[in-house]
């Protein structure tokens, strides 16, 4: 390379466009407003603000909290990264089927997962009266940590799963082979090379795992087990304490904050890009021999308690069930408005994290890191506490903002930004940028070299935040049901009124259609998973 | 790139004023904003006559009594609610103790027995529900249960009881009982209840249910979640009993409804309230599909098989009180460890 072309080089990979910088700035600015709104109200904390968050019950609460994010962070692994790697690089049998059944998990929302659960384990539940014959009269309890972690595996390890394997597909397979040839095992190999660039993906789905369990009450509230945002709902339930609450919550951002700072330094150590740009070419298809079958038994396993079982259950309760309340059917409108605010919400967010996570991506400095970070942060936060830094604002700019479709889109981007940041950061990752610098250096634009070069490769990462962020919009419910327009019915909202009552019969049957309306989008998911496998075929 | 993302972002918001001017409904001459934590398939019926019969057209947010309370706090003088329809008194009286409900006129107030209301008029009682103590039929006899919810604490039922310490109505049944017989005495009960090994559910549905599989024997809820399960499950072999006369476990409690101060239709608003107290409605609160609870207003027949609420014999308390007890209950359950 001459002098005059490394010049050139660096003058493109030195300085952030202002453009750019801005408006990763605004995005940020959108996830500051719930940690503003929450400073503003823990710092108004009065002394029986205080008496009701003492430093013992909050560390306690902390530290429950991290023992089970690292848990099920943990479980997520063990199950989501050997499933992505048997779809996507191995000749196990049915593995698009596979694909379809590890994803669709993302649908079920994890209160009736855990409903299911509760009711399939209980004392005197399903599974055991099922094996009441071969006389098993009692099965462990599936409560407190345990159950939440079981539950909280089962709707999150496809975050991992969908990550892993997208990231599986930007691997470039030549170091591997290069690995093969110098003499390594199969296993050193996956240890030595493909593990290591899995590093950006396996960081990015560890971390919204963990996100998702701090801001889970649902499924933590069900099974009995305290965290800080069950601390939060008591404060707020019991006694309007919006101070106390918002203490609890600002411990659950810096909570938050770590876990973040921890995978971003886990993250790139030791990346491995791929070396061609464009569709590079696919990895060869790993014969598993003699290990099929335990292969296959494993997706069995995982399948079967993870996505089986519950949706058995829910459609047990839904056609034993005494058709008491004469159900309406489906309700197609709210499917409609369902459908589109995840569509909108996916849309909004997969173009508004480009700027930030380009610009951690192709300019890593300070300053974009921390905006990085910020916007990461608000999905550790409680759907209510969001809302409510929502309706704080809302509440004072009045109709017709306030309680409209802007402002509820909003509350969605603001919570599920982080989904598409991670994922489409994960796959920049993987993106060497000296790609960019060579695209910018050959006299491509900016915009040129994005659209020309970058964003085809990172593409299986921005279509998979895509697909988590329509998914979790889809599911949401505290925010959905304070800042929707009156009559705007969603169907997270319809399957709430069934479980206000506390009927599972009524539970049931919104539930599934949920998971039959939702499975599509995961189909397609997979379908292009398949695709893309096809070429490796 | 700067260009196409506003070019997409106009698109979807252009497109979502379209859907949001498509979803609410045309604008009336008189429009109320109801906040309702009573679930919509048990009051749309109630909502729907209203507008027959005075024109009013209602636009009703459903979501839980707190979370439509927190957000009425942070909306503070600028919300659009005109009327505040709760499941809970105590979550009433805390937000009427923030200013934020008007005073009732006497003659609404009226329509309910005092005990169902609060000095102040900033709320009424719509409709009762009392504590009770479910247990199960197949383990036990009526004749076994204890005198009083004091008695919880025998060895006799260790292992046996449930509750759910986050609910709502549990911590205004403590309030209560701290009011009326002292912080001490109650949290001797609570620890007695620990050393009897009590268990934790997350709410009055899944201690009910606990009850019916025989998990627990025992369990403190309020009347009507039984009823709410038997339309499911009609074998449930579980009972409600009340303890004796003037017990605190009998405590009753009510649903209620406010005019929300901010309001610019107060008379409107106070219409609707009047409504909710009158026979019809009374009579569909009472009797309705799923509903047990009880009418609060002379003349209303209860729902066949509930004892009449005259008949049970809470303890001496004004529900208006419990915005000021509930506090100490929250304060105490968190020192004794049963909510954190």
């Amino acid at each position: 390379m001459t002098s005059g072309a490394a010049a050139a080089v660096s003058s493109y990979g030195r300085r952030a466009p202002r453009l750019l910088v801005g408006a990763a700035g605004l995005v940020a600015l959108g996830a500051v407003l719930p940690l503003a709104y929450l400073a503003l109200r823990a710092l108004s904390a009065d002394d029986n603000a205080r008496a009701l968050t003492p430093v013992s019950i909050t560390v306690e609460l902390a530290w429950d909290t991290a023992i089970l994010a690292l848990g099920v962070v943990g479980a997520t692994l063990v199950v989501g990264v050997p499933l992505a790697w048997l779809v996507v690089r191995t000749d196990l049998p049915g593995r698009r089927i596979w694909g379809l059944a590890a994803s669709l998990p993302l649908v079920i929302p994890s209160f009736a997962a855990a409903l299911a659960l509760l009711g399939a384990f209980a004392p005197r539940g399903l599974v055991q009266e099922a094996l009441e014959p071969i006389g098993v009269d009692r099965l462990p309890e599936v409560t407190g940590y345990w159950g939440a972690l079981v539950a909280l595996t089962l709707s999150t390890y496809p975050y991992v799963y969908l990550l892993t394997a997208s990231g599986l597909r930007s691997v470039d397979p030549t170091a591997e082979e290069a690995a093969r040839s110098l003499g390594a095992g199969r296993f050193r190999v996956f240890a030595a090379v493909t593990l290591p660039s899995l590093r950006p993906s396996i960081a990015a789905a560890s971390l919204l795992v963990a996100l998702y369990v701090l801001s889970d009450f649902g499924v933590v509230s069900l099974m009995g087990y305290s965290t800080l945002t069950t601390g939060i709902y008591v404060r707020y339930e019991s006694l309007l304490a919006l101070e106390s609450a918002a203490i609890l919550a600002l411990v659950l951002v810096a909570l938050a904050l770590a876990i973040v700072l921890v995978a971003s330094r886990w993250r790139l150590r030791g990346a491995i890009y791929r070396s061609t740009p464009g569709a590079g070419r696919s990895a060869q298809v790993v014969r598993l021999g003699r290990w099929r079958w335990p292969a296959f038994a494993f997706c069995t396993a995982v399948v079967g308690l993870f996505l089986v079982l519950p949706v058995g259950v829910l459609a047990w309760w839904a056609v034993s069930a005494d058709p008491i309340s004469g159900r309406e059917g489906v309700d197609w409108s709210a499917a409609l408005n369902s459908t589109s605010m995840a569509t909108a919400s996916a849309l909004v967010v997969a173009v508004i994290v480009l700027p930030a996570a380009l610009l951690a991506w192709r300019y890593p400095s300070p300053l974009a890191r921390w905006l990085e970070r910020t916007t990461l942060l608000p999905s550790a936060l409680p759907g209510i506490a969001v809302a409510l830094a929502l309706v704080f604002v809302g509440a004072r700019i009045g109709a017709p903002v306030y309680q409209g479709l802007g402002l509820l889109l909003a509350a969605y981007v603001i919570r599920f930004m982080p989904y598409g940041l991670a994922s489409t950061r994960a796959s920049l990752d993987t993106v060497n940028p000296r790609l960019e610098e060579a695209a910018r250096s050959l006299g491509r634009r900016p915009l040129g070299a994005l659209s020309a070069v970058v964003l085809p490769l990172a593409r299986s990462g921005i279509l998979a935040g895509a697909a988590l962020v329509f998914l979790s919009t889809i599911k949401e419910l505290p925010a959905t049901l304070l800042l929707k327009p009156i009559g705007f019915e969603t169907l997270a909202t319809e399957i709430w009124k069934g479980t206000a009552i506390g009927a599972y019969s009524e539970v049931a049957p919104s539930a599934l259609l949920l998971i039959v309306i939702a499975a599509p989008l995961v189909y397609l998911l997979s379908w292009r998973n398949a695709w893309e496998l096809g070429a490796a075929d | 790139m700067k260009k196409a993302t506003a070019i997409v972002l106009a698109t979807i918001v252009a497109a979502l004023s379209l859907a949001a001017g498509a979803a609410t409904a045309p604008a009336q001459t008189t429009s109320l904003t109801i906040y309702s934590g009573r679930e919509e398939r048990l009051v749309k019926p109630i909502m729907d006559r209203f507008t027959r019969e005075t024109g009013i057209e209602l636009k009703v947010r459903y979501a839980g009594s707190t979370s439509l309370a927190t957000a009425l706090v942070e909306e503070g003088r600028n919300s659009p609610a005109d009327v505040y329809w709760s499941q809970e008194p105590g979550t009433l009286g805390l937000v009427a103790a923030r200013g934020l409900l008007a005073r009732l006129p006497q003659a609404t107030v009226g329509k309910v027995p005092t005990r169902f209301s609060t000095r102040s008029r900033r709320w009424v009682g719509t409709s009762g529900r009392s504590r009770v103590l479910v247990y199960n039929t197949n383990e036990l006899q009526k004749s076994e249960l204890p005198a009083s919810v004091w008695g919880l604490t025998s060895s006799r039922w260790k292992g046996k009881i449930g509750i759910a310490p986050t609910n709502a109505s549990f911590h205004a049944f403590l309030g209560a009982t701290i009011h009326l017989y002292g912080e001490a005495r109650v949290r001797a009960w609570l620890r007695g209840l620990e050393a009897n090994d009590v268990s934790f559910y997350p709410n009055n549905t899944t201690v009910v249910q606990a009850v019916g599989r025989g998990d627990i024997e025992v369990g403190l809820v309020n009347h009507y979640y039984l009823y709410n399960l038997l339309a499911d499950t009609p074998n449930l072999p579980v009972k409600n009993y009340w303890f004796r006369d003037g017990d605190p476990g009998n405590l009753v409690l009510a649903a209620g409804a406010g005019v929300v101060s901010a309001t610019q239709k107060s008379a409107p608003a106070q219409r609707f309230v009047d409504f909710l107290l009158s026979k019809w409605a009374q009579r569909f609160i009472a009797r309705g599909p799923g509903a047990a609870e009880y009418p609060l207003v002379k003349g209303v027949p209860r729902r066949p098989g509930l004892p009449a609420l005259s008949s049970i014999k809470g303890p001496k308390y004004t529900l208006g009180r419990l915005s000021a007890d509930l506090a100490p209950a929250v304060q105490l359950m968190l020192e004794e460890g049963f909510i954190k």
